[in-house]
């Protein structure tokens, strides 16, 4: 597998800015229409690729499972985005942004990836404000910011608590403007099933309608995934129900390399799991953190009162309380990093001391700053965050402490690319969640939604251009759906359905679908260690097969069927599930949001081990009954030194 | 995805001559209510408005012109209400099992029906004083205007307003009709005034409830007003005796006509 | 609680739908109220059965993909809610609870619960955006915006297009979505250049789709999850017949 990540030559600061002037080959105006290029995924990578290749001229077709573009999941995120705009006077800069995203990732990231990123983390801003994105403002008309964990500057900028949202909107707007004109041919309710491989370029994809169940072959000239991230594999997580990896794992079986899987993301304040019959959890900002205290009772008698109910949190006295993380991490407190708090609250509840009914909890107490500062600031500071948990859990937490628990929130891992965000597989761009490059072993808040728009804005546009000049004018339009190829690859599909509906087991998929995410969250998730994550690859595929052998998909093949839909999805989060632990099992290091328990200071801090784990671990399909292959990118830093993270 | 129709009216500019012609019959109500209520004053104070009115300056083509304005208005109004209801009775092909409600209030959800009921009262109210055949022509109101001759002009047609009006009120049926017109008049006013301002885009959440509270008070306003006529009519007693004066008159007036009749036919029969 | 669930099934957009009657056992009161909906579909696969068709994704109240009508009102009977928010505590046991697709001309049905909502997107893609090529803009903060024109062009782009506003007004008007739009755009300096195209463009589109009229019902309001008010319905009133006089006058735009 070749993994040259093809990083230009020069100082670190210039090689964007050479690469983009000397290296990238460009298409005449003229020309570009000629080119079709297929963009997978509607969010804020695959939207904002999709409406900027459509204005220069290309003919793109864009697809998305969902019911509109405007629905994917970069919607959901809240805080805001970074930029290394300096607009607070702080002192900021690109290269600040940069080297706390490199620490932020534990060391773990592509060095030159992360400096591009912050480089254009500002034309970012420019390009939303410009598209009418209501960032929050000073009263004198300027742009407001706000700070963020891991960062000791002021530069995310916000609208509300929907950032997301209104990013997400924007790029939809350039999008639906590009579908207007004619340029972007959008394709909603589609679904990615496989992608096509002619003399081993990228050159298109088999879809299927998930309306009335139509398998399509689409033939283009470049495919770029822009299809999210995998924390779905756990059943329970902060992303959409639809969210899944089948796309970027078709790759993956059509031999791009998958790097490090094993990074996930666990957000430490969500709302605790309710029972059995909950379907997603729900992410609570991290801003609460600065006015809430993180407590476990101290016994565990007494956590098994609170849960009967036999006692409330309120009535245990002061002594009684263990603020765990202010006893263990004096100086930074309540806001220690997320993976940190994430960890510490599963420890307090794997010693039994957890609350709610499931007593996977732990009480997030708003008392102290009510006292302190009254009922009212509270309300201004988090009226909106109190009624939402007040609807979705029924307490009131003026009165009574809030329970929170860690959920997977977000997936560093992805598809391996080189600086040109191309996998190894010529032809196939991956942008956004989907890939791996910038967050490493952790993502700082407010830096997905940059880079997604990074990837699609800034990236992608250029590099996709030069490969389709790479490729020459007489290769434009020259692959037609009716090359043996696709008729392969849409046998499969076909083939793969008929056996999922041809089954009629016992099962439902989303039976399986929970079954896989216990043993993927009691294995592989917050804290991993060898023992287990061999016992999980050993699950896993037994679990598989019990699939194959018993699941039922009720209702019709040609027509809207989600539970077929959920079938080919658990399908495929079945043999991930195996390669994220077989990743984990490989990286006998803790860094970032992996954290093996073997490797930890005698204070409970992730070790990294530099010498031999500075790589990214990129996995190759071998075949359905074959092992994956491991490669390495080794991580070589020009400008910045390994340190030891502390938040003592 | 839908067919996309092909739109004759934009359903804004629909709302802008539903909201036009709306203010136009607002303010007519308003005028037409304060005519009535000189009802509460002597006879001749009425009577002389209505023949002022008549006689505008211009006319007869001034006041044709009005009414024709008016009609316009009317007809604008019935017009933009039917493609209205029409297309979004179309919008909504399949109801609900029952829907529920919020916001949209009774006089909101009826204004097809008070307005048609009101539509069917105007029609019935210009027959009755307007054309004059509906249920009777009170032909006997007609008569010489006094006035007039005393101050040297010729003598004109004139109508006794304040007798029919006292006459065609006397009518419990027809009060009860009015009554509950006006009734709806003002239902329809409470929604048609606010959503007037709305329209037309000028009204935000502040003047909302502010609106809301005018339109309702307007709707009153006419309500009371046009009502308290055929009630002070009906309980009251309210020109009654002058109605039964006038009576006596007219029962003098064609007995005598009668008799002169009588006096000629005689005269007739005889000179033959 | 147990509950009584009557559900609108229906095959596909050509066959003709009806309502079906199911009980449901033992559903936690903590549950939401498409965790219910999971639980009734797990039910039915057990029983072999089809499970219920309904469009749900980020279960947050953000990506506007949920769409009921719940004993007739859009979104169930909380105000400021999505149905994904709803939970079943807002239910008592024994209740019985009539969930419907949203209805409109424009939204037909796809299946049991689902509405094609793709209108919608018409209306954006006629006009719901600013022309703003990528790379070339200004730096972000050479175009000022005061607070208050910031927050309420805020306010009016909260809206998540899942057309609730639609399916609670008895025309079928999309008024306030496209007026949010319109009016969000129209709001913020860089959008004043196309602001009469815009809402021209978008009322035409929002019309050619079949949507009825707006009557000031204000049952969109009502029901909108995220709050939007009618005073963008009446911005957008007025932002069109300025447009429509100016181009009279003068075709320049």
């Amino acid at each position: 597998m070749n993994l040259d990540a093809k990083i230009p030559e020069g100082p670190l600061a210039d090689k964007w800015k050479y690469h983009k002037g000397h290296n990238l080959k460009l298409v005449n105006p003229a020309n570009r229409r000629k080119y079709h290029v297929i963009v997978v995924g509607s969010g804020l990578a695959g939207g904002a690729a999709a409406a900027s290749l459509a204005e220069m001229g290309y003919q793109v077709s864009c697809f998305c499972y969902q019911d509109s573009p405007r629905r994917a999941h970069s919607i959901a995120a809240q805080g805001g985005i970074n930029a290394a705009k300096n607009y607070q006077n702080d002192g900021d800069s690109i290269y600040r942004l940069f080297y706390d995203t490199i620490k932020g990732g534990d060391y773990r990231s592509r060095e030159a990836n992360v400096y591009r990123l912050a480089e254009v983390s500002g034309n970012i801003i420019d390009q939303m404000v410009a598209q009418g994105v209501p960032f929050a403002r000073e009263y004198g008309g300027l742009l407001a910011n706000r700070s963020f964990g891991g960062a000791q500057v002021s530069r995310t900028f916000y609208a509300r608590g929907q950032t997301g949202q209104q990013l997400l909107l924007g790029a939809y707007q350039q999008l639906s403007r590009q579908i207007g004109l004619g340029q972007v041919k959008m394709y909603n309710r589609h679904e990615m099933l496989d992608l096509v491989l002619v003399d081993g370029h990228a050159k298109g994809i088999i879809t299927r309608n998930l309306v009335n169940g139509k398998i399509e072959r689409w033939a283009s000239d470049t495919v770029v995934l822009c299809t999210g991230g995998y924390g779905n594999v756990f059943f329970l997580s902060t992303n959409a129900q639809g969210c899944n990896v089948t796309a970027a794992y078709r790759a993956f079986k059509r031999g791009a390399g998958f790097a490090n899987p094993c990074y996930t993301q666990i957000h430490p304040t969500c709302i605790p799991v309710h029972g059995d019959q909950q379907s997603k959890l729900t992410l609570m900002s991290e801003s609460l953190r600065n006015d809430g205290r993180i407590w476990a009772p101290k016994t565990r008698e007494l956590a098994d009162k609170v849960r009967k109910g036999e006692i409330k949190p309120g009535d245990i006295a002061e002594d009684d309380r263990d603020y765990y993380l202010e006893r263990k991490y004096p100086s930074f407190g309540n806001l220690a990093p997320r993976d940190i708090s994430s960890r510490a609250a599963k420890e307090a509840c794997d010693d039994g001391r957890g609350v709610a009914s499931t007593g996977l909890g732990v009480f997030l107490d708003f008392r102290d700053a009510i006292n302190r500062l009254g009922e009212d600031v509270i309300r201004e500071r988090y009226g909106n965050l109190f009624d939402m948990y007040n609807r979705i859990t029924g307490d009131n937490p003026y009165q009574t402490p809030m329970m929170i628990f860690p959920a997977v929130h977000y997936t560093m891992g992805g598809l391996w690319v080189d600086y040109n965000l191309e996998s190894n597989i010529p032809g196939l761009f991956v942008g956004g969640e989907a890939n791996f490059s910038d967050h490493g072993a952790n993502r700082l808040g407010a830096s997905a939604l940059m880079q997604g728009l990074a990837d699609g804005y800034f990236v992608l546009p250029y590099t996709v251009g030069d490969y389709l000049a790479r490729c020459g004018i007489s290769s434009a339009g020259s692959i037609s759906s009716d090359h043996e190829a696709f008729e392969e690859a849409e046998n499969g599909v076909r083939e793969r359905i008929a056996k999922l509906m041809s089954i009629q087991g016992t099962e439902s998929p989303r039976s399986f679908h929970k079954r896989l995410g216990h043993i993927m969250w009691d294995y592989c998730g917050m804290a991993r260690d060898d023992a287990g994550l061999k016992k999980a690859i050993e699950l896993i595929p037994q679990l598989r097969e019990e699939f194959w052998q018993n699941v039922r998909v009720i209702g019709e093949e040609g027509e809207l069927n989600q539970e077929l839909e959920r079938a080919g999805r658990v399908a495929d989060f079945l043999e991930y599930g195996e390669l994220m632990c077989r990743d984990a099992l490989m990286r006998d290091e803790s860094c970032g949001g992996h954290f093996r328990s073997e490797h930890q200071t005698p204070d409970g801090e992730a070790e990294r081990n530099d010498d031999e784990f500075a790589f990214v671990g990129v996995w190759e399909h071998q075949g359905d009954d074959k092992e994956p292959k491991l490669h390495k990118e080794e991580l070589t830093y020009e400008e910045v030194k390994f340190t030891t993270r502390s938040y003592k | 995805m839908s067919a996309e129709k092909k739109v004759l009216l934009p359903s804004l500019v629909k709302k802008y001559l539903m909201a036009g012609s709306g203010l136009i019959l607002v303010l007519f109500v308003l005028g037409h209510m304060a005519g009535n209520l000189q009802f509460f004053g002597p006879p001749e104070m009425i009577n002389a408005y209505a023949y002022h009115l008549h006689h505008l300056p211009g006319a007869p083509v001034s006041l044709w012109a009005i009414r024709l304005f008016l009609l316009l208005c009317v007809g604008t109004h019935i017009a933009m209400a039917v493609l209205l209801v029409k297309e979004n009775q179309a919008a909504r092909p399949q109801k609900y099992a029952k829907q529920g409600f919020r916001k949209a209030d009774y006089a909101a959800r009826t204004m097809p029906m008070s307005g048609l009921i009101i539509l069917a009262f105007i029609i019935f109210h210009i027959l009755q004083y307007t054309v004059r055949n509906v249920p009777e022509n009170y032909n006997e109101t007609i008569g010489e205007a006094t006035f007039e001759q005393a101050h040297g002009l010729p003598p004109i047609e004139y109508f006794d307003v304040y007798a029919m009006m006292v006459k065609g009120f006397s009518n419990v049926g027809i009060s009860i009709f009015y009554l509950v017109a006006m009734a709806l008049l003002c239902m329809h006013l409470t929604h048609g005034v606010a959503s007037m301002f709305q329209s037309i885009g000028f009204r935000n959440e502040m003047w909302r409830k502010r609106l809301h509270t005018l339109a309702v008070a307007y709707g009153w306003f006419i309500f009371i007003g046009f009502a308290s006529i055929p009630v002070s009519v009906i309980a009251f007693g309210h020109g009654k005796a002058y109605l039964a004066e006038k009576e006596a008159e007219w029962a003098a007036q064609t007995q005598q006509a009668q008799t002169v009749q009588l006096a000629q036919a005689d005269n007739f029969k005889e000179g033959r | 609680m147990n509950l009584h669930l009557r559900v609108w099934r229906q095959k596909n957009v050509d066959t003709p739908g009806g309502y079906k009657n199911y009980e449901l056992k033992d559903v936690s009161e903590d549950s939401s109220f498409l965790e219910m909906l999971d639980i009734l579909n797990e039910q039915l696969v057990e029983q072999g059965e089809e499970p219920v068709a309904f469009d749900h994704d980020c279960r947050e109240g953000i990506c506007g993909m949920c769409s009921l009508v719940i004993n007739g009102m859009a979104h169930g009977p909380e105000t400021a809610t999505t149905v994904c928010q709803l939970h079943m505590r807002s239910y008592k046991d024994g209740d019985s609870i009539t969930i419907e697709p949203w209805r409109a001309k424009p939204f037909p049905v796809v299946k049991d619960l689902i509405v094609d909502r793709s209108a919608f997107d018409h209306i954006i893609q006629a006009g719901g955006f600013i022309t703003a090529r990528t790379g070339s803009p200004q730096d972000a903060n050479e175009i000022l915006i005061p607070k208050p024109t910031a927050d309420k062009a805020m306010d009016a782009a909260a809206c998540i297009g899942c057309g609730a506003c639609v399916a609670a007004c008895p025309n079928g008007s999309a008024m306030l979505f496209t007026s949010a739009k319109s009016s969000q755009l129209n709001l913020l300096p860089q959008g004043k250049g196309e602001k009469d195209k815009r809402v021209m463009a978008m009322v035409s589109a929002m019309d050619e789709q079949g949507f009825g009229n707006c009557t000031n019902y204000g049952e969109c309001q009502a029901v909108c999850p995220k709050e939007i008010t009618l005073d963008f319905i009446a911005k957008m009133n007025r932002d069109y017949a300025t447009a429509r006089v100016r181009n009279f006058f003068s075709k320049a735009i």
